[in-house]
Formats: structure tokens, C-alpha cells, sequence
């Protein structure tokens, strides 16, 4: 058993006071966040917080279930980078007349992919996306070419194995059970004691 | 001046065909069927007290004396009626005193719908007079929390409050209202309680496989042992609970929240559980093959040391919550749901079954405990009364049909440990987060929530004296309470955990008393103090006779320990008898 790192990603209604909600589910057990990122998701009205944390299996499983608790939680995954495809976007602000000066940024670019956002007469911001370990070599290498400023963004991931949630959530409007939730014969005997 | 103006013409302009916040807040309470509140005015909820004034005789409203003690009624009441509790206070500090009892209704699922007044929306965030951002505050306590600025929003908000606190696993809920939404007039078109919430399950769909499993389980165990809590109390399945625990001839025990959910003196009732639970329960979870936990959630005084607990049985855990199965004792089946609805069809699935010698066992231990520390407990041979034979006589004189309202220490263990119930919702105390101060004001609002029986406030000499303002409330609200303070001149579990660990270096627990007969005669309240067995029947029957609330205070022994324990980081297994 080891620590690892994990995505959690959540779904939720967008409501005041839901960052802190989920915020203090970490925090009270002194857990750090190690990127947070909200957005709205593929459904209509749901948000989407993405979540990266290093840490056991088990206490993201529990902490997953902690967060569903919370009742504008919707849902909460949680997957390791080999079940994930994710991004990180950075922002890199470099002196124009160094890049115009020296063929080797020019070069460096290219080879990070990065791609000019603005190019100004004092100076020039290049956007590159990737993982963590990519965009943090690009900020290796412009160094010494005298990087103004730097930025990166939160990781937002997508479940490998997802289908999204417009079908999940037609569940959730639901208030009686689903067709494909009506599996066992109890129900069929006893309707009374389902209940949502 | 501006704002004062804008108020007297809210005022006058209230019997429209409109209603105002105030009023739309009211009504709620009206619909959802809330008789009781317990409340404190200030500058902030004004217009709602100035709406109540016309609503005393459909709400009754008890003022305290402190938010803490107006909480802490609201779950007295909550405990004991099965409903929901409901509690007035201002915005700032009336609303700081609140997280306390939000605090422990949290911890122990007592569904609560607080409502604190808040500034005026415009002054959000200016640092305002008496403004505080309550809802950051309250968050961590709270299983729901939100901020009205629009009196529009007040019906369907107020419908989910209520929905919330009392659905699923309960909890509190607070509404924090600006003073302009308390004022707004805005056009009512009735109130709708909610029934669905579309990210909010409070029960699941029962699966069958895992009732199967479990009865399965249940069926091949040779030695089954059940341990109850709050939930068979929650869910109203005490009837349910009987009736798998007489079919399937099983022994149970329970936490100290589950007490009174099954009749004390049941023949199958084996007793507490925990660190001063039972010996045989205790020991016996660390022997069991099967063990069936009913909602209840492994609290660590529940389980000790939780590597060594019950490693030899497989564990069915039936719970309303999921994040509770697997979180600190891994289940072999876990059933999610309602136990009012998974009792049943678990009891249709099970054989039933008697185990003699299993249970036998139980009382062998029941026998060991009597001996080695009951006996004495119940029946001194010194002069020195304990805490143990006033509740011996406690329940000679009540028969056991007393509400039990405790504390927290040493006497709580002990009330909790002796004393006989016959029925349900019957014993109030904070289990959880161990709320001293907690009693007295649970008490005032356990006798509202069940105005016929008798309500025994059971409370140490510390205690007490954390809450003792509320003495106020008795005397004004007129509430018949008996409160029997059990005076051993100490913090006496504390003390007791330096006795033991601490090599007796007693370090401020040595806690002076006022004279708690004086000050209930201050507040019009009758009492008396006595400290030798001989006038302890006597006593207890004057306090439980007397028309109107009484204050019984009884000199214990100082240095009395509660036995038997489990010290903590050991197991369930290695109880101590002495």
C-alpha cells in the first residue's frame, strides 16, 4: 500500500458554498489538494469539479463517499492517471526581443509545442498544454532566456471509461425508481418499500 | 433612519393579500406541523419575532436563555418526539452559540432546522454590526446550510430544510435569513413540501442479493451477536428490530444512543456495548461469528482498539448511510438502506433459531460483572452513596417508564449503564461529541417533545454548571423537568482518567459547587440536597411527586470509578472489571 495519485471528479449542482463544502472534506483530514479545477460538465446545469490528490486508496474511496453525502453532490469518481486522458494549460510571458534575437527559443518552442497567445513589441505569451511534467520543461528551458512570468492551470481529466452524465442524471430526476433499476423480485412483490 | 423607516412600512403594509418573509417562514413551520420553538430575539430576526407575535396559538415559542441552551432543547425535543427541533437565533453571536448544538446534532443525526437572522443583504460582507459569515461557519456541522436574500425563495427553501433535516440520516439544518428577506412582501402562492431532491438520496433501492447474503450469513453463524444503535430509533423500527431479534434468538447489544431502542429488562438484551459497556458484549465481540451491526456507525468508544476488533467474524452492517459501511470496520455484506425496510425482509429470510449455550455465555460474564462490580455499585456496603444505587432506586420508583436525559461523564456512564427502559426514545444524551452542559436544556425540550411522561435530567456537579442559565427557562416556561444533580466534588471522569493514567495528579478537576439548592430557590424552583442513603428514597419520591420542576442534588462518593473499561487503544477484549 502506497500513496498514489488520484482524480477525483465530481458532480454537482452549482450552488454557493459547494467549493467549501468539498473544500473541508480534505482539509479536516489534513489532506492536501493538489489541483482543483470547476467547470460546468457535458450535462446541462451540472458542474464538474476536478480533483487531484496524492493519496492511499483507501481514504479516497472514503473520502469519495463523503463527498456523495453531501446533498448537492450528485456523483463522485475517483480513478488513477491510467484510467484517466488529462490536461494541464500553461502560460509562459518571454521578452519578444529575446525570441527575435536567438533562433534557439524559436526552436525550443516548437519542440514543446507551444503556440504564441500574443505577441507584443515588449512581449510574447505562449501557451502549451499537457502533463504536469511537460509544461514544467518548458519553464526548465526558457529559464535561461528570462521568462517574465508563468502560469499553469488546474488538471481537468476525462474518464476513460465514462459514457458522461446525461443518462446518469435522467436517473437522478427520477423520484421513483428507473426501469433498468427495477431488478429484483421484491420490488415486483413489494412495491411499497422501495423507495429513492 | 432610512432602513427604520423602510421597516415600519414593512410593518404596517403585512395584512395584504401578500405575505413577508417573516410571515412565508412561519407558515412553513405551520405546514410541516412544528407546535415548539426555541429561540432567542435579537437585532437580525426581529421581523420574524415580530411575525411570530401573531402566531402564538399555532406556534409556541420558549425563550432561553442562551442559543446554546435553545439548540440543545431543540434536540431534547427532537429525541424525544421524533420530530424535527426547531430553533430561533439572531445573526453574529446568536448565531456562534448555535455550532455547539449543530455540532452534536450532526454527530448524533438529530434532525434540526435552525433559523439565524443576518444583516441586511446589502451590508453582506462589510463587517457589519453582529455579522458573521455563518454559513462558513456552520458548514462542517451542518448536513444542509443556505442563505436566504430573497423572501422568494423562503417557501421552497424552508420545504427543503425540512426535507433534508428529517430524511434519510437526519441532521441539522440552518437557514441564515437577511433582515430584507425577513421584511420583503412578496406574493405567496402557498407552501409545497418537498419530496424529491434530484442530487439527494436519502434511501437507496434495497438490494436483494445482500439480503440474502446476509440471511445466508446469519442462518450458518453458530454464534451471532447483533449490536444496535440510534438508527433502529431513527428509523421508527423498534417493532421491526423486535421481531428479527426474537425470530433469529440472537443476542444483542447496544451503544449508548441505540439504549431504549429494545426494552432494557428483554430477555435477549445483553446490554452496552463500549468503553463502559457490559463485560460479556465486550468480551464476547472479540468471539462472535457473526456480527450484525443495525445503525449504529463503530464509534472508537464503541470498537477500542479497531485492529483487534471482532478480526474472527464475518460482519453484516445495515445502515441508511453508505458512507458509513466499510469506514471503520469492514463489512462481509453491507446492506444499504432503511432498517425499517431491510429489517423485514431479512427477518422473512432467516430460520428461527435459538442458541442457549451461546447466550448462556453472555450471562456468564452478565454473572462475573455482577459480582465483581454491579453488586456493589447498586448496593454499597459503605456509607458512601454512588451514583449507581440512585439509579437503582431511580428505577424501583419509575419503573422504568422515565425519559432519561444525561449528561456527559462519569454519570452518564453510570445512568446509562443502570437505568431501565420500557420504551423507545427514552434516553437523550450526547453520545458523540460529549457535550457537557448538554442535559439540562435537552431536558426543557425533551419534556416538549413528550409533555406526559416524566423527564429525569441526570447531571454532574460539572456539567451543571455549564448551563445552569437555563434554569431561567424552567422557571419561566413553567416546564415540569426533575433534575438530579450527582455531586462527587469532582470532574470525575477526568479524574478517573488521571487515577488511572495519569498517576493520580488530579490537574484542575477539582471543581467547587454553589449551592444549587439556593440558586433553583432563586429561580422559584423547588429542592433539596441530602448526602446519606437514608433519605435518598425519600427523596427521589418528594422530587418525582412534586407538581413542577425539582431540583434533587446527592452527595456521591468523590473518588468512585466507573467500571468495568476499556482503556483506551486496547481492545474490546482486554475490559478491565477493576
Amino acid at each position: 500500500m502506497h500513496k498514489e495519485e488520484f482524480t477525483i471528479t465530481v458532480y454537482t449542482e452549482n450552488h454557493i458554498g459547494l467549493l467549501v463544502r468539498i473544500a473541508t472534506m480534505f482539509s479536516r483530514r489534513k489532506i492536501n489538494i493538489e489541483s482543483l479545477n470547476t467547470s460546468p460538465s457535458e450535462a446541462e446545469g451540472i458542474h464538474r469539479f476536478t480533483i487531484v490528490i496524492n493519496e492511499f486508496e483507501e481514504v479516497v474511496r472514503k473520502l469519495a463517499r463523503q463527498i456523495e453525502k453531501q446533498v448537492e453532490v450528485l456523483k463522485a469518481y475517483y480513478n488513477t492517471n491510467e484510467e484517466i486522458v488529462w490536461q494541464e494549460l500553461a502560460l509562459y510571458k518571454v521578452s519578444t526581443d529575446e525570441i527575435a534575437e536567438k533562433a534557439k527559443v524559436e526552436r525550443l518552442l516548437r519542440e514543446h509545442g507551444a503556440r504564441a497567445v500574443v505577441i507584443r513589441k515588449d512581449y510574447t505569451i505562449f501557451e502549451t498544454s499537457g502533463h504536469r511534467e511537460e509544461t514544467d520543461k518548458l519553464v526548465e528551458v526558457l529559464a535561461p532566456y528570462g521568462l517574465i512570468e508563468f502560469v499553469r492551470s488546474a488538471r481537468v481529466a476525462i474518464i476513460k471509461a465514462s459514457h458522461g452524465f446525461h443518462e446518469k442524471l435522467k436517473e437522478f430526476e427520477e423520484t421513483e425508481p428507473g426501469e433498468d433499476q427495477v431488478e429484483n423480485e421484491f420490488l415486483d412483490k413489494q412495491n411499497e418499500v422501495f423507495t429513492m | 433612519m432610512e432602513t427604520l423607516a423602510v421597516e415600519q412600512a414593512a410593518i404596517a403594509t403585512k395584512k395584504t393579500q401578500t405575505l413577508s418573509g417573516s410571515q412565508a417562514v412561519l407558515e412553513a413551520f405551520v405546514a410541516e406541523g412544528v407546535d415548539t420553538i426555541f429561540g432567542y430575539p435579537g437585532g437580525a430576526i426581529m421581523p420574524i419575532y415580530d411575525a411570530l407575535y401573531d402566531y402564538h396559538d399555532k406556534l409556541k415559542h420558549i425563550l432561553v436563555r442562551h442559543e446554546q441552551g435553545g439548540i440543545h432543547a431543540g434536540q431534547g425535543y427532537a429525541r424525544t418526539s421524533g420530530k424535527c427541533g426547531v430553533v430561533f437565533a439572531t445573526s453574529g453571536p446568536g448565531a456562534t452559540n448555535l455550532v455547539t448544538g449543530l455540532a452534536d446534532a450532526m454527530i448524533d443525526s438529530t434532525p434540526l432546522v435552525c433559523i439565524t437572522g443576518q444583516v441586511y443583504a446589502h451590508l453582506l460582507g462589510t463587517d457589519a454590526f453582529q455579522e458573521i459569515d455563518v454559513i462558513n461557519i456552520t458548514t462542517p456541522v451542518t448536513k444542509w446550510n443556505y442563505q436566504v436574500t430573497d423572501a422568494t425563495e423562503i417557501p421552497a427553501v424552508l420545504a427543503k430544510a425540512f426535507y433534508i433535516a428529517k430524511s434519510g440520516r437526519p441532521g441539522p439544518v440552518l437557514i441564515d435569513i437577511t433582515k430584507n428577506a425577513q421584511l420583503q412582501q412578496f406574493n405567496y402562492e402557498g407552501y409545497q413540501p418537498c419530496t424529491h431532491i434530484r442530487s439527494y438520496r436519502p434511501k437507496p433501492i434495497i438490494r436483494k442479493e445482500y439480503i440474502a447474503a446476509a440471511a445466508e450469513l446469519i442462518n450458518k453463524a453458530e454464534k451471532p451477536f447483533i449490536i444496535f444503535g440510534q438508527g433502529v430509533i431513527l428509523g421508527k423500527a423498534e417493532n421491526e428490530f423486535k421481531a428479527f431479534v426474537e425470530k433469529t434468538g440472537i443476542p444483542a447489544a447496544w451503544t449508548i444512543l441505540g439504549l431504549s431502542a429494545l426494552a432494557t429488562d428483554h430477555p435477549l438484551n445483553v446490554g452496552m456495548l463500549g468503553m463502559h459497556g457490559n463485560y460479556g458484549p465486550n468480551v464476547l465481540t472479540n468471539d462472535c461469528d457473526v456480527l450484525i451491526a443495525v445503525g449504529m456507525r463503530f464509534d472508537d468508544r464503541v470498537t477500542g482498539r479497531l485492529d483487534k476488533y471482532a478480526k474472527q467474524a464475518k460482519i453484516i452492517h445495515l445502515d441508511i448511510d453508505p458512507s458509513e459501511i466499510d469506514k471503520n470496520v469492514k463489512a462481509t455484506v453491507g446492506v444499504w438502506g432503511d432498517c425499517k425496510e431491510t429489517l423485514p425482509l431479512l427477518t422473512k429470510l432467516v430460520e428461527s433459531k435459538v442458541y442457549p449455550q451461546w447466550v448462556n455465555r453472555f450471562r456468564e460474564y452478565q454473572l462475573e460483572e455482577e459480582k465483581e462490580v454491579i453488586h456493589e455499585e447498586l448496593n454499597p456496603s459503605t456509607d458512601i452513596l454512588t451514583m449507581g444505587e440512585v439509579i437503582r432506586n431511580l428505577n424501583e420508583l419509575t419503573g422504568g417508564n422515565a425519559v432519561v436525559v444525561t449528561d456527559v461523564g462519569q454519570h452518564q456512564m453510570v445512568a446509562c449503564r443502570y437505568a431501565k427502559f420500557n420504551q423507545s426514545k427514552s434516553n437523550v444524551t450526547s453520545g458523540g461529541l460529549g457535550t457537557m452542559g448538554f442535559a439540562l436544556p435537552a431536558a426543557i425540550g425533551a419534556k416538549f417533545g413528550a409533555p406526559e411522561r416524566t423527564v429525569v435530567a441526570i447531571i454532574g456537579d460539572g456539567g451543571i454548571q455549564m448551563t445552569i442559565q437555563e434554569l431561567g427557562t424552567v422557571m419561566q416556561s413553567e416546564v415540569n423537568i426533575k433534575i438530579l444533580i450527582l455531586n462527587n466534588e469532582f470532574l470525575g471522569m477526568v479524574r478517573q482518567w488521571q487515577q488511572l493514567f495519569h498517576d493520580k495528579r488530579y490537574s484542575f478537576v477539582d471543581i467547587a459547587s454553589p449551592d444549587y439548592v439556593a440558586v433553583a430557590k432563586a429561580y422559584k424552583i423547588e429542592g433539596q440536597k441530602i448526602s446519606q442513603r437514608e433519605y435518598l428514597r425519600d427523596a427521589l419520591t418528594t422530587m418525582l411527586n412534586h407538581n413542577g420542576s425539582y431540583l434533587l442534588e446527592v452527595m456521591v462518593g468523590k473518588e468512585n470509578n466507573v467500571f468495568p473499561m476499556v482503556p483506551q487503544g486496547c481492545s474490546v477484549s482486554e475490559i478491565r472489571l477493576k
